[in-house]
């Protein structure tokens, strides 16, 4: 009874927290909504018993990616004023091909068959019988035995990622003055000092 | 639980030994900086060597390894050869430009290395998963590289459209997926296959299949899917586009081969008509958009698309002689593209890349052994009888008519009479129209002379001893139908 109520209350603040996300006309409070929808997607999986992507939904997409947008929106000066007249005159089009493929998918939705074998080809996680394990632990199980091979491409695939944004903003920029403090400590008087005797009643050259 | 074997790493040693290899570069160039670009380069390539004798050096028996996520065979072993070729050859095409400037970075050896993983798994890929990451991992280094050259706007545009238009084609792929296994309840190849046997041409399943192949077509650049190719090797510095040109491609049609006489092999009906609408709209258009072309960059993109359209005709036989068909199709158009962008790269005016069409008049008299070497490949992508270029198109046509398929051939045939007319237009401007400002004096990079001339030498005299790379084919094609 609770858990249909959560799940009710949870998906109707999701979906009104989305539509809210492409209605209103400040970025900041887009992106404020944005972080609501997150929330709720995050119960919502909770109350799935995926408790593991509940958490993670929130780490990452709230803790990081959210706060990334917060931060691009308010550095970059875009009027989304402006951007939004140029879409007005694309969303009849934009309505006409999504109704299309709402559907295109219904039809495919209302005739969808599972094969009898799916169950069968369904990988479990090697349980063993203990049927209490939480997600983190199942998921530890199979990411580094069964899925090794994904875990360590993904790997390999953030590397590269790491390395294009280096290549990509990183620069070497001429001119630019830095503290070299060996240079510093190691310079004598007689590079920089040059002694010179005067004579009484002649200038310095 | 079973103890961990280390016989189960042996299969994709070389993979492993790339990935080690390129991140111990990558280290040395943290520490020596841009200066070491040119030596990264040629440890790169020694690098290459080695993990090429490594592929050759397994014997390939068909194996599955880490939980069925990779499979090798002669198929893969085949592919793996001819791309580990391809990034050598890429690799010694942009020697030169690495010494200094805005391409003299260390990272660009890497970046190939890394993209070139991740085209040895995507040619091992026995499940969508490792499908899916081991095309990743090919693209995003592409990405990077296209958009190298950052004081260019044409070059940053290239990387942002290769960018937005890979990551649609990856979500039309994942979606796909999640269709297949939301219908059959895994991911793996075998297992599809076995699934889709029993029940026939499920829509769901068919409707899944179609967006695979349709994120795979934006790799290979089938129309309609081809939008990105012309601008990014427009916009992409040249070493970049001949990358781009040389290798890639190679790995996505061979994974069009393995998926579709594999897990998609029940769906064949289903499947035949998607390529063959792909393959002919790319023919077409691939022969006459090139027509109006004035950049060579842009009109060799047209053309690759074109021979997109031609691979995918060998892979419509869906049998072991169509297989082998494109396979010897791949490797000779990668030969010769790889010594066209030789010559290209090398033709040079006031230290730029001559890449206007017209900019090319009057190289028979200034240097006529680039001259004479490009219309030998523009022949032979043309399909002139003795040059490779006519037995590549001449097996798959033969492939085709075995099948059946005579309208499709007809087809192939005269929209290859249509490309022809731009492969000559280039060889008239060379010859005969009027130079109107002089090319640069110096000689090009040694490297590049060395991949022209061993180019040149394939297509010269693969009528000689064609048989080689035929048998090696049909081998590796064999390993497919098991």
């Amino acid at each position: 009874m609770l858990a249909t109520l959560a799940f009710y209350v949870f998906s109707a603040v999701l979906i009104f927290s989305a539509a809210m996300v492409i209605v209103v006309r400040n970025p900041v409070h887009s992106v404020l909504f944005l972080i609501l929808a997150f929330f709720n997607a995050a119960g919502l999986f909770i109350l799935l018993g995926a408790e593991f992507i509940g958490m993670i939904l929130v780490i990452v997409y709230v803790g990081a990616v959210a706060v990334l947008f917060l931060f691009v929106v308010m550095m970059l000066d875009i009027s989304f004023a402006d951007l939004r007249k140029g879409a007005v005159q694309f969303i009849p089009l934009g309505l006409f091909i999504g109704g299309v493929l709402l559907f295109q998918f219904y039809v495919l939705f209302q005739s969808w068959q599972i094969a009898p074998s799916a169950m069968l080809n369904i990988t479990t996680p090697s349980l063993s019988g203990e049927e209490e394990l939480t997600n983190a632990t199942q998921l530890g199980r199979i990411l580094y035995t069964d899925y090794v091979f994904a875990f360590q491409v993904s790997g390999l695939i953030l590397l590269v990622a790491m390395i294009g944004a280096i290549v990509l903003t990183h620069r070497q920029r001429a001119g630019v003055l830095r503290q070299k403090v060996a240079e510093q400590v190691a310079r004598k008087p007689s590079d920089v000092l040059e002694i010179k005797k005067v004579e009484t009643g002649s200038g310095v050259e | 639980m079973t103890s961990f074997q280390w016989q189960s790493l042996v299969p994709i040693l070389p993979e492993i030994t790339m990935a080690v290899g390129a991140m111990a570069l990558l280290m040395v160039g943290v520490f020596r900086g841009d200066k070491s670009a040119q030596l990264l380069n040629i440890l790169s390539i020694g690098l290459l060597l080695t993990v090429l004798g490594l592929i050759l050096g397994i014997t390939p028996f068909t194996l599955t390894t880490l939980n069925n996520a990779l499979i090798t065979d002669s198929f893969s072993q085949f592919g793996k050869a001819v791309i580990a070729v391809g990034l050598m050859a890429a690799l010694l095409l942009s020697h030169r430009d690495l010494r200094e400037g805005v391409m003299g970075r260390f990272e660009f050896p890497v970046l190939v290395l890394l993209s070139g993983i991740g085209m040895m798994l995507m040619v091992s890929a026995n499940n969508f998963l490792s499908l899916y990451v081991a095309l990743e991992l090919q693209s995003f280094p592409l990405y990077v590289l296209a958009a190298l050259r950052r004081d260019n706007a044409q070059s940053a545009e290239a990387g942002v459209k290769y960018f937005i238009l890979g990551a649609l084609s990856s979500g039309f792929l994942l979606f796909g997926i999640s269709l297949l296994y939301g219908f059959a309840g895994t991911l793996d190849f075998s297992l599809l296959a076995g699934t889709l046997m029993q029940n026939g041409a499920v829509p769901g399943a068919v409707i899944g299949m179609v967006f695979v192949l349709t994120g795979l077509a934006f790799k290979i650049s089938a129309v309609p899917f081809h939008m990105w190719t012309p601008d990014v090797y427009q916009g992409a510095p040249t070493i970049v586009t001949s990358l781009f040109a040389i290798v890639p491609k190679i790995a996505a049609i061979l994974l069009f081969l393995r998926l579709l006489n594999g897990p998609f092999a029940p769906l064949t009906p289903d499947w035949i008509q998607i390529i063959i609408f792909l393959s002919i709209a790319s023919m077409i258009w691939g022969a006459l958009a090139g027509l109006v072309q004035q950049n060579i960059k842009r009109l060799l993109a047209y053309s690759s698309i074109g021979n997109m359209g031609y691979a995918l005709l060998g892979v419509l036989a869906a049998s072991p002689e169509g297989t082998a068909s494109v396979l010897l199709y791949m490797t000779i158009y990668m030969i010769m593209t790889a010594g066209t962008f030789a010559i290209i790269l090398s033709v040079t005016r006031h230290g730029e890349g001559v890449e206007s069409l017209h900019g090319f008049a009057g190289l028979s008299k200034t240097s006529p052994a680039k001259a004479y070497a490009l219309a030998a490949l523009m022949f032979s992508m043309s399909g002139i009888p003795p040059l490779a270029g006519f037995f590549g198109k001449l097996f798959v046509f033969q492939s085709l008519l075995e099948s059946g398929f005579y309208i499709v051939a007809v087809i192939g045939v005269v929209t290859s009479v249509v490309a022809a007319y731009y492969y000559l237009k280039i060889i008239k401007i060379m010859f005969f129209d009027e130079q109107q400002e002089s090319f640069d004096d110096a000689p090009s990079s040694q490297a590049r002379y060395f991949v022209a001339a061993l180019s040149l030498a394939f297509v010269l005299f693969f009528i000689v001893n064609p048989n080689v790379l035929m048998a090696t084919t049909r081998i590796a094609a064999q390993s497919l139908f098991g």
